[in-house]
């Protein structure tokens, strides 16, 4: 007998009655799945910090160059974030879904789901490419190559700077996103989640639902910013 | 006793090899694996320290070039902050001791807890690669846009290196909060928590709401380094004190980031020696969160001489002086703990005593740089230097080495040697102020930092300083070699060799895999030594007490 597993010496009728998919850690179910949600909350909280550093520098050279910036998202294409908008809230129904399925029990609903969120995010990332594939031979990239007719060169760039920052640190969110929810649709598809532990399914709908948040905020501060103007 | 008795169970014999080690999951192996890093990092920093000590014994710059001694107390800060104080304390002794203390068999998440590990040594072999090929030269702030623009060295892996160290950190925290909101034994309450756990809680939240701005502004730097993607340089539009203001408002709170968790280790220690539940228990734990809130609204007193407005830096002062008064209310609990305590003079308490000296110079030379007047007269001289080193070797330092002392015969079941433990601490107590203090005066009298040669006039105060230096050289050379020797030929030290109050001392030392045999009811508040004594006398003399 071994003192490195004290379980099985003192509460031998416990340990056989543990439930299925309980760490060794854990006390109970709900303890593993309290401990799992809020790390996630206090993950999304450092993101926010993240992010955070960035929407400062944003409303430091927003404040220091209004018309720039103005000019800047005006040359953006309103029509393709609307539909990318449009498309991530989809997403995030999508996600809701799967982890209303996954809390029900039902293992082929929590993967079509799932399968759906990841192609959503697909489209996203697809339009997002070809914006940047605009941007590129619009010669709006920031570094040697930009160029601007209009005035105010130096503000759009760093307009451009900023854009291509956020949206780009956004999407890699969303890559990693997807490469998370494509493994998670393995293990559903092989039944790893019950409605009493599903902690992983609904821990990544949280962090779902923050990447598209980030958009809800990017999105006006990127290309709704001069339209009021006219 | 012989050393091949055999020992019970426990988590060092409960494997054996590379792998058991390098995939394992428990926290107390976890916290080996940090405390074998962090002591290799400090090496390699104390390293860089060494070389500037002996450049600075005389005026002229002739042991090493400007560019060199540039690279010298640049990779010296870097270590020493990011890999060393950073870590040391929440990554050895937190790992070890927060499940123990809160009678929980693991953190929240044990995998996310090695993976901290793992990111972080990640970061150390980029610094390290940074250091191999030749080093960096921006001193540790990565000031712009001479980090981006100018510098001819290896900014971006040394920048990448702190990016990683940073979101092992988070990690590290985030793992440290879920564990005490969710992982308590039954009965222990938050205000029976002890001190150290509370000082942990309160370096958590800095580690999750600061380091991230920290991580951002370091891949900013590297886009604008690599891309020429202009956030903070002139030339490219960018603002350099924008970089400033992001860099410090993580590099402040860092700074509570390595002292909180010191903070939590003195309590332990002067409660433990003194036999008495420390003074104020509910104002001292309140203490470490209130230092962890205005921590962060105070990192415009780096910046008094940036071209900041007068009026935030007015604001920033008071703001700034407003922290030394959960500090004095730290110093004069610990010290109102040992008025009619029962003090034993053991090592640890020695570290303890040290560190309440320390910290108090440095803490009152931290409220008179806060004063703008003073800041501007003495910005950038070896004032600052001396004050940051008071409070982070002086006191983070001593703390972790006084904990390290207390918790090694849990951490080994070894006792190492008393006497040559008592001369290393008195050696280090001394070797550090005779290093340091001299740098007071050198700063005062108008010596700057980072430069490698200085006139003949403070050259006696600075071979004072590299005197002072080998004293405590030898001082943490002395423990580093009977820590090795004790861990065979020490003495077995039993469950509890300082009779300590607590759950850690309640377990066997070693502890075995799952800390307790079963989970622990807590039913006496923190540090109640008295409630303790009454409980052993209940246990042992039940039949006799009845007539």
């Amino acid at each position: 007998m071994s003192t490195a597993e004290p379980d099985a010496r003192t509460q031998p009728v416990a340990s056989k009655l543990r439930p299925w998919g309980l760490a060794h850690h854990f006390e109970s179910l709900s303890q593993q799945q309290d401990a799992s949600y809020f790390g996630m909350w206090i993950f999304l909280v450092q993101e926010i910090m993240f992010f955070g550093g960035l929407f400062t520098a944003y409303i430091v050279y927003r404040t220091a160059n209004p018309t720039a910036f103005a000019l800047g998202s005006d040359s953006l294409d309103l029509t393709l974030g609307a539909v990318n908008t449009a498309v991530l809230i989809g997403s995030s129904l999508t996600m809701a879904l799967a982890v209303w399925a996954a809390q029900t029990g039902r293992r082929r609903t929590i993967v079509v789901f799932i399968i759906l969120t990841i192609l959503l995010g697909g489209v996203f990332l697809g339009i997002k490419t070809v914006e940047y594939g605009h941007k590129w031979h619009e010669h709006h990239v920031p570094g040697p190559s930009f160029h601007w007719d209009g005035p105010e060169a130096r503000g759009v760039q760093m307009f451009f700077n900023l854009y291509f920052a956020m949206t780009g640190l956004h999407a890699l969110h969303m890559v990693v996103g997807m490469a998370i929810l494509a493994a998670v649709a393995v293990w559903a598809w092989r039944g790893a989640f019950t409605p009493g532990n599903h902690n992983l399914v609904e821990g990544l709908g949280l962090y779902w639902h923050f990447v598209d948040i980030v958009w809800i905020f990017l999105f006006p501060l990127l290309y709704l910013l001069g339209r009021h103007a006219g | 006793m012989s050393s091949n008795e055999t020992a019970p169970t426990n988590y060092l014999n409960a494997d054996y090899g590379v792998r058991s080690w390098l995939f394992t999951v428990d926290h107390k192996r976890i916290a080996i694996l940090y405390l074998i890093a962090v002591t290799f990092f400090f090496a390699l920093g104390g390293l860089m320290a060494v070389l500037i000590r002996l450049e600075l014994a005389t005026p002229a710059g002739d042991l090493v070039q400007a560019d060199v001694y540039n690279r010298l107390f640049t990779m010296h800060g870097v270590l020493m902050i990011f890999f060393f104080l950073i870590p040391a304390i929440p990554g050895v002794l937190g790992n070890f001791l927060i499940p123990i203390m809160i009678g929980a068999k693991d953190m929240a998440f044990p995998k996310v807890n090695l993976a901290s590990w793992y990111v972080y040594m990640a970061g150390g072999l980029f610094a390290a690669w940074s250091m191999l090929h030749g080093g960096v030269d921006t001193g540790w702030t990565f000031y712009t846009p001479f980090s981006t623009a100018f510098s001819n060295t290896y900014v971006i892996s040394t920048a990448i290196g702190g990016f990683l160290a940073g979101f092992s950190s988070i990690l590290t925290g985030l793992n440290f909060i879920v564990t005490v909101h969710r992982m308590r034994a039954p009965g222990l309450t938050w205000f029976r928590l002890p001190l150290f756990v509370w000082s942990l809680y309160a370096t958590a939240i800095v580690q999750i709401l600061a380091t991230p701005v920290l991580a951002i502004t370091l891949v900013l730097l590297i886009a604008e380094r690599a891309f020429r993607i202009g956030i903070f340089d002139p030339a490219l539009g960018g603002d350099p004190v924008l970089f400033q203001h992001l860099f410090w408002f993580y590099s402040h709170p860092a700074v509570y980031i390595m002292i909180l968790p010191a903070f939590g280790v003195i309590s332990e220690l002067v409660s433990a020696f003194a036999r008495k539940r420390i003074f104020g228990y509910r104002v001292v734990a309140a203490a470490s969160v209130s230092i962890a809130v205005l921590g962060f609204l105070v990192w415009g007193h780096h910046m008094f001489v940036s071209s900041q407005s007068p009026y935030a830096g007015v604001i920033f002062s008071l703001l700034s002086m407003l922290v030394a008064v959960p500090s004095a209310v730290k110093v004069f609990n610990w010290t109102a703990t040992l008025y009619e305590g029962s003090v034993s003079w053991e090592t640890p308490m020695l570290y303890a005593l040290g560190f309440i000296g320390l910290f108090t110079i440095g803490g009152l030379t931290g409220v008179m740089l806060a004063t703008m007047g003073i800041d501007i007269h003495v910005h950038d001289t070896y004032f600052v230097v001396a004050h940051f080193h008071y409070v982070m070797v002086g006191a983070v330092l001593m703390a972790y080495l006084g904990g390290l002392h207390f918790w090694w015969p849990k951490i080994t079941g070894r006792m190492y040697p008393i006497f040559w433990s008592k001369i290393s601490a008195l050696l280090v107590f001394v070797g550090f102020n005779l290093t340091f203090f001299p740098q007071f005066l050198l700063g005062y009298l108008g010596m700057p930092r980072r430069y490698h040669a200085y006139p003949d006039e403070f050259q006696v105060l600075n071979v004072l300083s590299s005197a002072g230096a080998t004293v405590l050289g030898v001082g943490y050379l002395i423990p580093l070699v009977y820590f090795f020797w004790s861990m065979r030929y020490g003495k077995r030290a039993g469950d509890n060799p300082w009779d300590a109050f607590g759950l850690e001392w309640e377990t066997t030392s070693p502890p075995p895999t799952f800390n307790f045999p079963a989970t622990p009811k807590v039913t006496l508040e923190a540090y109640d030594y008295t409630g303790r004594a009454e409980a052993r006398l209940a246990r042992t003399q039940p039949v006799r007490s009845s007539p």
